[in-house]
């Protein structure tokens, strides 16, 4: 670990600069995650239920498979900004 | 050849893949026995990540559950992998940054106390205990039903072979043979499932057959579904009868919980990077979305197999129902474990079978001379028993034996593996004896893994009552006491050690007072289990939520009021924030 004492003010800066931007992505795929499970899937599922794509009721699929593909691309997402944003803030491992 | 013989050799042979792996990845440090060295690719640490996950109930219990929950089972489905979009985001990437080897070190390290870290050990080891007793029993009803020996026999060979390949490989080990372990797991649930989505819809692919329409011409499966279930008094498939609150609050405690799982966090320290950990994070639960989409389509399809398979006709016309002497071989052989009972209530020689909790359609059925429901089918044979359902090859069959001890054993070997870091290297190392040299720590752990597989094995051949209640205790308490300390010591400077450790006691005595009050685990049950009495109509398996929010109220408060962190403290947390400089895991 390196010593952060030794941080100056602008790294310290770059630092919470760089937080912010991680707090503002993490909420924004937070969002998707809870809309599309707890959402779609229970709060709005009765709803979503009259709408019927093949043999599927929609509240009934996001609840038993949709959220779950929801969920996996948010991940690689989520990492892939996530290394731009460490890039761009120069904080990135070697 | 006969179905046993075929079974014993699917199963040897796996085993001796396992044993081979141990012998190949032999653990010759604390590193390697703690966190595999450091150095496991993202995608390889994602598919051990599965199989780690994915235990006996994933494999042998949920589908089952679905399939007799319906839409109610969907909490098991995003509850148990919604949680991974919280581990990458919110703890994966910046415990792996602090490079230590277990939770209860992060969380005594961070609250600068030791207090802290062994109430997080009092924590972890209970949840893992539940946990691990679960996988053994799971072991157990593999072994007596396909291999037909004493459940005591099957229990000392699976410990014996997770023995050899924890005992000796630690982190290393247990890592490449879950690999092996995931490959097995999933060929063996998809095969089946592809089958008899192929059988019923004419679709091989299961999630989307579940949504197709059935070849025999009667419409859409799940509208077929609803219409047989309902038709005996059962609820709509698709609408299931829990209330939403309760469907909320266990998907909540069932998400949080699973990010707060001990043996799912550490295996995000084995990769080399942060970056790694949030990719590694994906890339397992690709593997387990692998499982996890076709589960609802096996519960679907078992249902109705099920229920079309008894209820051959018209409901309340004689001829309706299975006749008693005509039923399958499957049924007789399940009967013969009891996990699945015919008792002939009426004299008629045929089989009802229908939901005679509910009144309305009970005094209906009365009427066609039925006197109460006469089929038991225990959740957990579902899966097992799909293959023989749908008439599939031997092979088959023997795979999918090989399969749930496979998911059985990935996930006991995970569990046994924190247990034992938690004791040699937070209670010894953290606690009793600073001092001790790397090889003794090793020796330690390898001992204390040895004796919690013991262990192991007797809570699973002799399960106490609460081993039954593994969703409500494991995830109920991961969820209310080591996600949130976990959580508010990466994203808040502020929250202190009395925070934390008041904040933790709360969740835990709260969550796992709530449980035993409605469950009645080692004493009496103080009030009926049932929404009426519950608070807010949250059931025990879904409280772990409260007891979430119980933990972040008090432990916000209690450190408004007392001593801000140390400075070091909150310079540490702006460190671990920042990926840069992450090395591999170390004790120091």
């Amino acid at each position: 670990m390196h010593d952060l004492k030794a941080m100056t003010d602008k790294e310290r800066e770059n630092a919470a600069d760089y937080w912010r931007a991680s707090l503002k992505l993490i909420f924004f795929c937070l969002a998707i995650w809870f809309v599309v499970s707890y959402g779609f899937g229970i709060l709005f599922a009765d709803a979503l239920n009259a709408i019927q794509i093949g043999g599927f009721k929609l509240g009934f699929w996001f609840a038993q498979n949709g959220s779950i593909y929801v969920f996996v691309a948010l991940i690689f997402f989520y990492a892939a900004r996530m290394n731009k944003i460490d890039r761009e803030h120069d904080v990135h491992e070697d | 050849m006969d179905l046993k013989t075929l079974t014993y050799i699917v199963v040897g042979l796996t085993f001796v893949l396992y044993i081979g792996i141990a012998m190949w990845t032999r653990a010759s440090s604390t590193g390697e026995f703690y966190v595999a060295g450091g150095g496991v690719h993202p995608v390889v640490n994602g598919m051990a990540t599965g199989a780690d996950w994915m235990s006996a109930a994933s494999f042998i219990s949920m589908a089952g559950l679905i399939a007799f929950l319906g839409y109610g089972g969907s909490v098991y489905l995003m509850g148990w992998t919604g949680g991974y979009v919280l581990l990458a985001m919110l703890l994966a990437p910046y415990l792996r940054k602090y490079g230590k080897f277990t939770v209860p070190e992060f969380i005594g390290d961070r609250y600068y106390s030791k207090a802290a870290r062994m109430v997080a050990v009092v924590c972890l080891i209970f949840i893992s205990f539940t946990y691990v007793a679960g996988q053994m029993r799971g072991v157990g009803i593999v072994f007596s039903r396909f291999l037909e020996v004493e459940i005591v026999t099957g229990l000392m060979v699976g410990m014996g072979i997770v023995f050899i390949y924890a005992v000796l490989g630690g982190m290393k080990g247990i890592t490449y043979t879950q690999v092996a372990q995931y490959v097995v797991l999933i060929t063996a649930y998809t095969i089946p499932a592809v089958f008899i989505s192929f059988q019923l819809t004419g679709n091989p692919l299961p999630q989307m057959a579940f949504g197709s329409t059935l070849s025999d011409g009667s419409g859409f499966m799940l509208d077929r579904l609803n219409q047989v279930v309902t038709d005996l008094g059962f609820a709509a498939y698709t609408a299931g009868n829990k209330s939403t609150i309760d469907i909320f609050a266990i998907t909540f405690a069932l998400m949080v919980g699973t990010a707060g799982l001990p043996h799912v966090i550490v295996r995000f320290f084995t990769v080399p990077k942060v970056r790694d950990a949030r990719s590694s994070a994906g890339w397992a639960l690709v593997f387990i979305a692998l499982l996890y989409t076709v589960a609802p389509a096996v519960g679907a399809m078992a249902r109705l197999n099920l229920t079309t398979t008894v209820q051959t006709g018209a409901v309340g016309s004689p001829e309706g129902n299975l006749s008693a002497e005509q039923r399958p071989e499957w049924m007789k052989r399940w009967e013969q474990t009891g996990l699945l009972k015919f008792t002939d209530k009426n004299g008629d020689g045929r089989i009802q079978y229908y939901n005679d909790g509910n009144k309305a359609f009970a005094e209906k059925a009365a009427s066609f001379g039925w006197k109460g429901n006469e089929l038991k089918v225990d959740n957990d044979i579902m899966v097992l028993a799909n293959p023989e359902i749908a008439g599939l090859p031997n092979w088959v069959i023997a795979l999918v034996a090989a399969g749930g001890i496979a998911a059985a054993l990935s996930t006991a070997a995970g569990l046994l593996l924190v247990i034992s870091s938690s004791i040699s290297h937070d209670l010894l190392k953290g606690a009793i004896m600073p001092d001790i040299s790397e090889k003794n720590e090793l020796m330690a752990g390898r001992i204390a893994a040895a004796v919690a597989i013991g262990i192991a094995g007797y809570l699973g051949y002799n399960p106490p009552g609460f081993v039954a209640q593994v969703v409500a205790f494991a995830f109920g308490l991961a969820a209310s006491s080591l996600f949130p300390v976990i959580l508010m010591g990466i994203f808040s400077k502020t929250v202190n050690r009395e925070g934390a450790i008041a904040g933790m006691l709360t969740g835990l005595f709260f969550t796992f007072g709530y449980i035993l009050y409605f469950k009645g685990i080692f004493i009496t049950p103080m009030a009926p289990n049932t929404p009426e009495h519950w608070l807010f109509g949250i059931s025990p398996e879904g409280i772990g939520t409260v007891g979430m929010l119980l933990n972040f109220a008090v432990a916000f408060g209690v450190s408004k009021v007392t001593a801000a962190p140390p400075e070091h403290i909150q310079h540490m947390v702006e460190d671990i924030r920042l990926p840069a400089g992450a090395g591999t895991a170390q004790s120091h």
